[in-house]
């Protein structure tokens, strides 16, 4: 019996395997350990569209209405807009004044600008659409992952997929009513506006229709509280929640939440010109594009904050003002995919495939001791540190382990010991051909290695094309199975060996190959 | 404990056109079954709803299916039992897109008042998401085809490899044809192990392989059905032993995985059969039937290493020359 540097090898595999899978198997405080999908734990996955033509028709309409702020400041009559998919055409009354308008239009970053007589059409660079479609993702993803980091949940995911879609996972959610609530919390737009009711023509809101109003350059809002309640308001509005810098929950007089927030320097400065020049008229707090509330404005308000009042629970108010501080939404999102677990499913299929795991081990280590005797033990040694091998690389990488990730383990161990079948097969062979029992070992190994990478390079190379073409669990799938492979290459070729090598004095001195490689006596043996 | 006669050389190819029959007519059987028949497409690919529901006592069907007529989001649904009499499965074509009110939420709405129930589980796909699906497991397979292909024809040789193909194509086409005759979903998980099965088919075909170059290699034995029979008795004992480890953890996922496991437990569990059967009587066989020659092969061998020789021999003199 001698120490070999397979052997070492192995040694440092077992060492490797058992440090790293040690902190999940016996749920360790400290070090790595296995993330389990969100199948297992339980939890929600979204995959999330974003409607990036809504961000080009905002880019369209900010830009009409810089026009038309340069068109009044000039005293240019505009006669009439119309807005298409992805651009809008201004007819002017005077024709000899387009020319200054169109030159004020090209200075317009990504603008693209067509005069026909006293008509200006406006479309946008395809950099512009591009450059506008980015900035509306990458906006959204940094606002949902915002909101979700005020929500109080564990690590949310929240990753670009694809070239417009957000990956949303939440893990440790609980209870449905949780789950719907990080939903509103998620797709709320949360676009707060503070603007100024046309008290001309207020009274006259019932019996107008959104033309009559745009008309006049107004818009028709929807009470938050009673549908049935118009509001009549200026179509631009004094301020936006761009200027927002906190917003909490605070309770009125009545004891009723509401949600007080408090606006930056410039704001506070607009805020405070326009209620100084609007005394006695009534401001309405849009959010949503629904008024809360429309008090009549009674000094000037400096200072720069104010209130949202309207009837919610406080849950409601503090998830809104979760929405207000992480900004707004500035294109409405969608779910192209959703999936939902509860824990108590997550723990059955734990349950399930750890029973389907054991079970599978127990039938495979009791008939491989059967069938090749202590050839049989040694593979089983191999698997079992395969198992430790890969369970320790899975928590070392930080990979996830999906119910998928668990059927390719449950499947691995029938695969693993595939090697070890064909090398004791090969020996069996050998032996029994007659040859000297170290050689017929070395020979074994020989011939049976060019099998097992041939056949084995083949499995990682159809697990990679998996990885690369699947989606979340079935990549799960892919890892597990190929660092199977990986960890049953090392451990079958390498490891067993050198515990053969170990032996292989006292193999050669008792020559009892039924005890050593399960095979049946024969006359003359 | 042995199996098999170690010495014995089984005449497999002998019978050869019993197998060649059998295969050909469960082959074009599952076709038929797989064209007309069709599968039950798992809502990964049809886009749809999936809610798992468990209720405290029995589940009851009828009171569901009766709630469930109210909203046309569950026009074309199926509620079915899942797993055991407490958890029922309800599926509908639709889905929808807004996220603060979602399908999940109007089937608990609906749920109301059919008695104590818990929501398990909401899948929901997007129609588009199906479709993406659908064109990524496709070239996912044949890109997986392709690369075993070039592989086993860089290894061994094109012949080898198109019988390894038409194997692979065999027993998965058969596979499928069980699936699709016993109704099992066919979701995101079956195409998982649709490419474990035909990972696992080209295993064993693999090592039949290395055994046949062997042999062509090692002995002077110049029939090639004789080489094919010893190579594929000599690897017998160790496919079948693989396969019955495989098919033993197998069983023991579908037995225990759940109904949640069945679209991929099931097409694995016939998959290891049918890959085992074509191994041992198909994949060989094949080679012969594409008209492979031994001693054209031998001689390739030969001139391979006529080149290598050759090659050496001018690196030497080119090394020495410089030297």
């Amino acid at each position: 019996m001698k120490l070999n540097f397979r052997l070492v090898i192995f040694a440092f595999l077992i060492a490797f395997g058992l440090f790293f899978s040690a902190p999940s198997l016996l749920q360790l405080e400290s070090g790595k350990k296995v993330t389990l999908g969100l199948d297992l734990q339980g939890g929600l996955h979204m995959l999330l569209g974003v409607k990036t033509d809504e961000a080009i028709k905002a880019r369209i309409k900010s830009i009409a209405a810089s026009v038309k702020n340069f068109s009044e400041k000039k005293d240019i009559i505009i006669d009439s807009f119309s807005f298409n998919e992805d651009s809008v055409s201004i007819t002017f009354l005077d024709k000899d004044e387009v020319k200054n308008v169109k030159n004020f239009i090209s200075e317009i970053k990504g603008s693209v600008v067509a005069v026909d007589g006293a008509k200006i059409s406006i479309s946008l660079t395809k950099e512009e659409i591009l450059r506008s479609q980015e900035q509306a993702i990458s906006q959204a993803i940094e606002t949902i992952r915002n909101r979700l980091d005020q929500f109080g949940l564990a690590e949310p995911v929240v990753a670009r997929q694809g070239e417009n879609q957000i990956l949303v996972e939440l893990a440790g959610i609980k209870t449905a009513d949780e789950e719907q609530r990080a939903r509103e919390l998620i797709s709320r737009a949360a676009k707060l506006e503070l603007m100024a009711v046309d008290e001309d023509r207020a009274a006259r809101v019932n019996s107008m229709s959104e033309s009559d109003a745009s008309s006049y350059g107004d818009v028709i809002l929807e009470d938050a509280n009673n549908p049935q309640i118009k509001h009549l308001v200026r179509e631009i509005p004094i301020l936006d929640g761009s200027m927002l810098t906190d917003a909490h929950v605070g309770f009125d007089q009545n004891n009723r939440p509401l949600i007080s927030f408090t606006l930056n320097a410039e704001g506070a400065g607009i805020f405070g010109d326009f209620t100084g020049r609007s005394v006695g008229k009534r401001l309405a707090v849009v959010l949503d594009g629904k008024v809360y509330s429309a008090p009549v404005i009674n000094e000037r308000i400096g200072g720069g904050s104010g209130q949202i009042s309207g009837h919610y629970t406080v849950v409601e108010a503090k998830d809104l003002a979760i929405a207000l501080r992480s900004g707004s939404l500035l294109v409405p999102i969608y779910v192209m995919e959703k999936r939902s677990v509860g824990p108590s499913l997550g723990a059955d299929s734990i349950r399930a495939s750890l029973l389907a795991l054991v079970s599978g081990f127990a039938l495979v280590i009791v008939f491989m001791m059967f069938y090749y005797g202590l050839a049989g033990v040694i593979a089983n040694i191999a698997v079992v540190v395969n198992l430790f091998i890969i369970l320790g690389v899975i928590s070392l990488l930080g990979a996830t382990l999906t119910l998928p990730g668990m059927a390719g383990i449950v499947l691995h161990i029938g695969l693993a010991v595939d090697a070890n079948i064909i090398i004791n097969e090969r020996i069996r062979e050998g032996l029994r051909a007659g040859i000297p029992t170290s050689r017929a070992i070395s020979e074994g190994y020989k011939k049976a290695m060019r099998a097992i990478l041939d056949s084995n390079i083949t499995q990682i190379l159809a697990c990679t094309i998996l990885y690369v073409y699947g989606t979340g669990a079935i990549k799960g799938f892919a890892v597990t199975l190929s660092l199977g492979i990986l960890a049953s290459i090392l451990t079958a070729i390498v490891s067993t060996y050198g515990i053969y090598q170990f032996f292989m004095s006292r193999i050669e001195k008792d020559k009892n190959y039924t005890l050593w490689f399960g095979m049946s006596k024969r006359k003359g043996a | 404990m042995e199996l098999f006669k170690e010495d014995k050389i089984y005449n497999f190819l002998g019978k050869g056109k019993i197998f060649f029959i059998a295969s050909f007519v469960l082959f074009f059987i599952s076709i038929a079954l797989i064209a007309i028949k069709g599968f039950s497409f798992g809502i990964d690919f049809t886009g749809g709803t999936v809610v798992q529901v468990k209720y405290t006592g029995d589940a009851p069907i009828d009171k569901i299916r009766e709630s469930l007529k109210k909203s046309e989001l569950f026009e074309h649904a199926s509620v079915s039992e899942f797993g055991s009499s407490q958890e029922v499965v309800i599926k509908t074509p639709s889905s929808t897109v807004g996220l603060s009110h979602d399908i999940g939420d109007t089937t608990k709405e609906i749920l109301k008042g059919t008695g104590e129930f818990e929501i398990r589980r909401v899948d929901m796909v997007g129609p588009k998401v199906g479709d993406e699906l659908r064109v990524k497991g496709l070239s996912a397979f044949l890109l997986t085809l392709l690369a075993i292909m070039a592989t086993v024809t860089f290894r061994y040789e094109w012949r080898f490899a198109l019988a390894a193909i038409i194997a692979i194509v065999h027993d998965i086409v058969i596979t499928f044809g069980f699936v699709s005759y016993f109704g099992v979903d066919f979701n995101i998980e079956s195409v998982a192990a649709l490419l474990m099965i035909l990972g696992y088919s080209i295993h064993d075909t693999i090592i039949v392989y290395d055994r046949v170059r062997e042999h062509i290699e090692e002995s002077k034995e110049a029939d090639f059905v004789h080489i094919i029979n010893e190579a594929v008795s000599r690897t017998q004992s160790r496919t079948t032993l693989t396969s019955l480890t495989v098919f033993f953890v197998v069983l023991t996922l579908f037995l225990f995985g759940g109904d949640i496991m069945l679209g991929f437990s099931f097409p694995m569990l016939v998959g290891v059969v049918i890959g085992t059967y074509s191994s041992i009587f198909v994949a060989a066989q094949l080679v012969v039937w594409t008209g492979f020659s031994v001693a054209a092969y031998r001689q390739k061998m030969a001139d391979k290493v006529k080149i290598q020789a050759e090659k050496e021999r001018m690196r030497s003199q080119f090394e020495s020359g410089v030297m």
